[in-house]
């Protein structure tokens, strides 16, 4: 990367810069000219006796041309504001541009960075660094040039303006300037040093605060809070300081140029006064000048910002990048090389005498010599701190070795381009990371190398998608389209996204991953209009679940949405809606504030019952659980409502009882409604929802459904027997009805009910496929580490590695689902290379050949049965556990 | 039956007599009414338990296990609580019941049981009544076994 901002700079936008200052050079005479009018104005036009004068071979009297010497300083004002306007955008884009080749330059280059190099840099650091921290120079860069050209240039020009006006004069007005640049840069060097602490002081606080939120379990069980808020109160007081020494020596700065720029017009006034006095100089000449002066202080004032600016912007710049240049940097043409068509590895892996050291000399390997076939498979075992971790990820090409050679079929791993081992090699770790998204994008995530197929635009994007190209080719970004089809299916063996997706199905089943698969699934939705054929099959699924509901031990169990019949089982409000809410419209737990609803209610003289049943409810939870701790789990479980919010509906009970239900405030009645529309009469055994309240709910749901204006039908997708609703999840689909409340066992017997009917109509592979459209979360964290293991395993088998190393990769996992995966693997991995790193030595009875490590060196090969007899080390890992 | 005729119920029941009436609606309202059919289990022998159970209608059997079959120990019948030793002493369950006729039970969860056992020390003295009661007949019925075994 370039060390300094002003050599990025030049080298990224030269032609740029080059075409800004031309822009500014270009305003120049015009600046001149609107400098120079006022003067003629003054002296020919208002003080002159000679007319008519002549102009362009026609005659002007005084005051037409008067008017037409102010119109010609119009018309100069308006293309002076005009070349700024211009300049200011380009300046803008031209800022944006490379603000964006910065960060981008930056991030590629973490995706270069040496694996050991994260354990020194934490996120906190490096995220404000290429977000919030770059920032300012953006701004800066379109201007680095222009503006001192430009206020530069404008200084000139005043001077030159002055000068030609009067010598003396000019000799006065820049008198005083190479005194500040002498002082100014001397009294700036200090501000920048302490602005240089400043941003390493907020870099660790950035640590210090990110330390704090992943170890604050530690500060709670040792009691040191105020030990940490001591250290932070010190942290916080050093940026004070650093700050408050900063803002008195820029303002010293700011005061002194302010005070020597006042010093000016004292000679001005003194010198220029007695000139005009004496006769040598015009009293006009005097007038511009003074005008000029008024001028001249802007862009002086400028040029100091800038010369402030600068400095700061050399240190964010420097700052910033020497964090981004660590030792032993990734080549890019390790990751931009194209594999050759149809690479394979083959041949042996061999280790010559392979160490890795860190900075402080500890040998994490020591030595490690070894030859391994691509199609045997080896279990490397050893204790905690054997090194077998470390040596699984060198073979990996994820670190690289301080010394001795990896070699695959001959070729130096290190030469190797990620085309090849990203693809013909696959390693799987502990943390078994997943991206947010679904499970299916997460699967395929190891196939994405390239784009493969372009991205097919219509009239109305293709040109959005070139300018877009154009722009990133601009900034130094990729051009590659993210948009563009990236899948590799050719590389696991499939012809397109179905054909992939039974793959990913088999792999699944490889690693057991079935079940939740399709529990994931029950819970998904699906759209009917997109797969048409399933909504269909789902639909008998629905019809073969209505006839088993027809057994007597089973109908108590579900009691199916009819309607013509209020839903003991479902809340009042979703009786009322009779539907899915799609969207906030009709969000069921806010029903009650939705205004369509209010006027159904009114409409059927509903909402004073519902008023006095909200009365009612109120009362009984503030009965039942006013005596409550307000943290108690209770109130998220039972109560209709929340601790916090108790004193005031009593409250509101107390103003009914004095006011009425008909003084109630619009607020309070919210309040109220709220409450009857969460009642499940099955669940909650309250009397109030008896057979006429329900008949009347029923009218409401009709008058709903009926009256539903246009504009609110895309908010609610009604319960349909006949048909598949698509805002329902698949389980409510097959169902469609409510679990009975007070049949013991009902979720589970139902859920084994929903699991046969779906069986039997052939539905778990369709019903597992909507289950790899679950979202995982940020980092998988809707996923236990258990499964993400799993997944792990099948995002790395679906590239058909010649080469897997599996290091410590289900250690999540018991014992017998272990074995039983690991067999699996086992058995699809036949005939090619598959390294085995695991901390259960047992598991090596498992491979063809063991490999026993220890202080970083290996210490056993051979076979498992050789090994495994009296004093040998495997023999003591296999009776530790 | 709704709430209200279940808190006529729960009042009935010795144990909770003098428990009074507002937390007896709460624990009718936070406890789960459940049926049973007949043959079905409230809960099985080694499964670990985080509620107690009040007969309210219905008839069950207490099963243990011997030497792989399940043996009768005892009956369970309208207004009695089982199932707490679990709860109490956080152990799995030490026998299984069985509903023998259709069966209708609150199931009061561990927290509520313990919160009412703290506030109201006389149900308190009720529980443990019942369980010297049953710890009783045990000692008895370990008495007779031995002197069975002594009489061979």
């Amino acid at each position: 990367m370039e060390p300094g901002i002003f050599k990025f700079i030049l080298r990224h936008s030269l032609r740029q810069q080059i075409t800004i200052l031309c822009l500014t050079v270009g305003s120049f005479p015009f600046l001149y000219f609107s400098l120079e009018l006022p003067k003629i104005i003054i002296n020919d036009a208002i003080n002159a006796k000679d007319f008519p004068k002549a102009l362009l071979g026609a005659e002007f009297e005084q005051i037409p041309y008067l008017l037409l010497l102010s119109g010609v300083f119009l018309a100069l004002v308006i293309v002076k504001s005009g070349f700024k306007f211009c300049i200011n955008i380009y300046q803008g884009l031209l800022g944006e541009r490379m603000l964006r080749r910065l960060r981008y330059e930056l991030y590629s280059r973490i995706l270069r960075f040496p694996l050991l190099h994260f354990r020194r840099v934490s996120p906190n650091e490096m995220i404000p660094m290429i977000t919030s921290e770059v920032e300012p120079l953006g701004g800066f860069i379109g201007e680095a040039i222009a503006l001192p050209a430009f206020y530069g240039g404008t200084l000139v020009v005043i001077f030159a303006f002055v000068f030609i006006q009067d010598p003396i004069l000019g000799l006065a007005a820049i008198s005083l300037y190479p005194i500040q640049g002498y002082l100014i840069p001397r009294l700036q060097r200090r501000v920048n040093e302490l602005a240089k602490q400043r941003v390493r002081a907020v870099r660790e606080t950035a640590r210090n605060i990110g330390e704090t939120v992943s170890g604050v379990t530690e500060i709670h069980v040792h009691d040191t809070s105020q030990y940490e808020l001591a250290k932070f109160a010190g942290r916080m007081g050093r940026i004070y300081e650093i700050r408050y020494e900063i803002y008195r020596r820029k303002f010293f700065i700011k005061f002194l140029n302010g005070f020597l720029g006042q010093l000016t017009p004292f000679f001005f006034y003194s010198i220029g006064g007695y000139l005009v006095i004496e006769g040598d100089l015009s009293f006009g000449a005097l007038v511009a000048v003074l005008a000029a002066y008024k001028d001249l202080t802007p862009p002086w004032k400028e040029l100091l910002k800038y010369y402030q600016r600068q400095a700061d912007a050399r240190i964010k710049y420097e700052q910033v990048t020497i964090q981004f240049q660590p030792a032993d940097m990734m080549d890019e043409a390790l990751q931009t090389t194209d594999p050759e068509p149809d690479e394979r590895l083959s041949g042996d892996i061999v280790a010559t005498n392979v160490r890795l050291e860190e900075e402080d000399q500890v040998k994490i390997i020591d030595g490690v010599t070894f030859t391994f076939g691509l199609d045997e498979h080896i279990a490397i075992v050893g204790s905690g701190a054997s090194g077998k971790e470390t040596l699984a990820m060198l073979i990996a090409r994820l670190i690289p070795p301080t010394g001795g050679r990896l070699t695959i079929g001959g070729r130096d791993l290190a030469d190797l381009p990620e085309s090849v081992t990203g693809r013909r090699m696959a390693y799987v770790g502990p943390g078994a990371y997943m991206f947010s998204g679904t499970v299916r994008e997460n699967l395929m995530y190891g196939l994405k190398h390239r784009p493969l197929r372009p991205a097919v635009y219509d009239e109305e994007t293709a040109p959005i998608r070139a300018r877009a190209l154009q722009d990133a080719v601009l900034a130094g970004n990729t051009g590659l389209d993210p948009r563009a089809g990236w899948t590799d299916y050719a590389a696991a063996g499939a012809d397109g996204p179905e054909s992939l997706r039974v793959l990913a199905m088999a792999l699944l089943d490889l690693v057991e991953m079935g079940d939740t698969l399709y529990e994931m699934g029950l819970r998904g939705t699906l759209d009917p209009g997109e797969r048409p054929e399933i909504a269909e099959r789902l639909l008998r699924a629905r019809e073969a679940t209505r006839e088993r509901l027809k057994a007597p031990d089973m109908a108590e169990l579900v009691e199916p949405f009819d309607e013509t019949k209020y839903n003991d089982n479902a809340t009042v409000a979703e009786n009322l809606l009779f539907g899915t809410p799609v969207g906030a419209g009709f969000d069921i737990d806010n029903l009650a504030e939705s205004p369509y609803v209010r006027k159904v209610l009114d409409q059927v003289g509903l909402t004073s019952d519902l008023l006095e049943m909200g009365r009612q409810v109120a009362g009984l939870m503030i009965e039942l659980f006013s005596g409550l701790d307000p943290g108690h789990e209770f109130f998220d479980q039972y109560s209709f409502i929340e601790a916090e919010d108790l004193p005031e509906f009593h409250a509101l009970l107390g103003r009914i009882t004095k006011e009425g239900l008909e003084g109630l405030g619009a607020d309070d009645r919210n309040r109220l409604l709220s409450l009857p529309f969460k009642l499940i009469p099955a669940r909650h055994r309250l009397d109030q929802i008896d057979d006429d309240m329900r008949a009347r709910l029923l009218a409401a749901r009709r008058t709903f459904a009926a009256e539903l204006p246009e504009a609110l039908k895309p908010s609610v997708e009604f319960f349909d027997a006949e048909k598949y609703n698509a805002a329902a999840s698949l389980q409510d689909n097959i169902l469609f009805g409510k679990i009975a409340y007070g049949q013991a066992l009902s979720a589970e017997r139902v859920g084994a009910m929903i699991a046969e009917v779906v069986n039997e109509l052939g539905l778990r592979d369709e019903v597992m496929e909507v289950g790899l459209d679950y979202e995982v979360g940020i980092g998988g964290t809707r996923l236990g580490i258990g499964q993400r293991q799993r997944l792990a395993i099948v995002r790395s088998l679906l590239k058909r590695p010649d080469l897997m190393i599996v290091n410590e990769a289900l250690t999540a996992l018991d014992d017998a689902v272990q074995t039983r995966i690991l067999r699996n693997l086992i058995a699809e991995m036949k005939g090619r290379g598959l390294i085995f790193v695991s901390p259960r030595a047992k598991l090596a009875r498992e491979f063809g050949r063991v490999v026993v490590m220890e202080s970083g060196r290996i210490v056993e090969q051979g076979t498992f049965t050789e090994l495994d007899r009296e004093g040998t080390r495997l023999h003591e890992l296999m009776s530790a556990g | 039956m709704s709430l209200s005729e279940e808190l006529e119920v729960l009042r009935n029941i010795p144990m909770f007599s003098d428990v009074a009436p507002t937390q007896l609606k709460l624990l009718a309202f936070t406890s789960q009414r459940l049926t049973f059919a007949a043959g079905q289990d409230l809960f099985r022998l080694g499964d670990m338990g985080d509620c107690a159970y009040i007969i309210i209608s219905g008839e069950a059997d207490v099963l243990v296990d011997k030497d792989g079959t399940e043996v009768v120990v005892a009956k369970a019948g309208k207004n009695e609580l089982i199932g707490e030793i679990a709860i109490l002493c956080d152990v799995p369950r030490t026998a299984t019941v069985r509903a023998v006729t259709e069966l209708t039970a609150l199931k009061i969860p561990k927290d509520l049981f313990f919160r009412l056992i703290a506030e109201f020390p006389d149900m308190g003295v009720q529980v443990m009544a019942e369980l010297a009661r049953r710890l009783h007949r045990t000692t008895q019925q370990l008495t007779e076994a031995l002197a069975k075994l002594e009489d061979r």
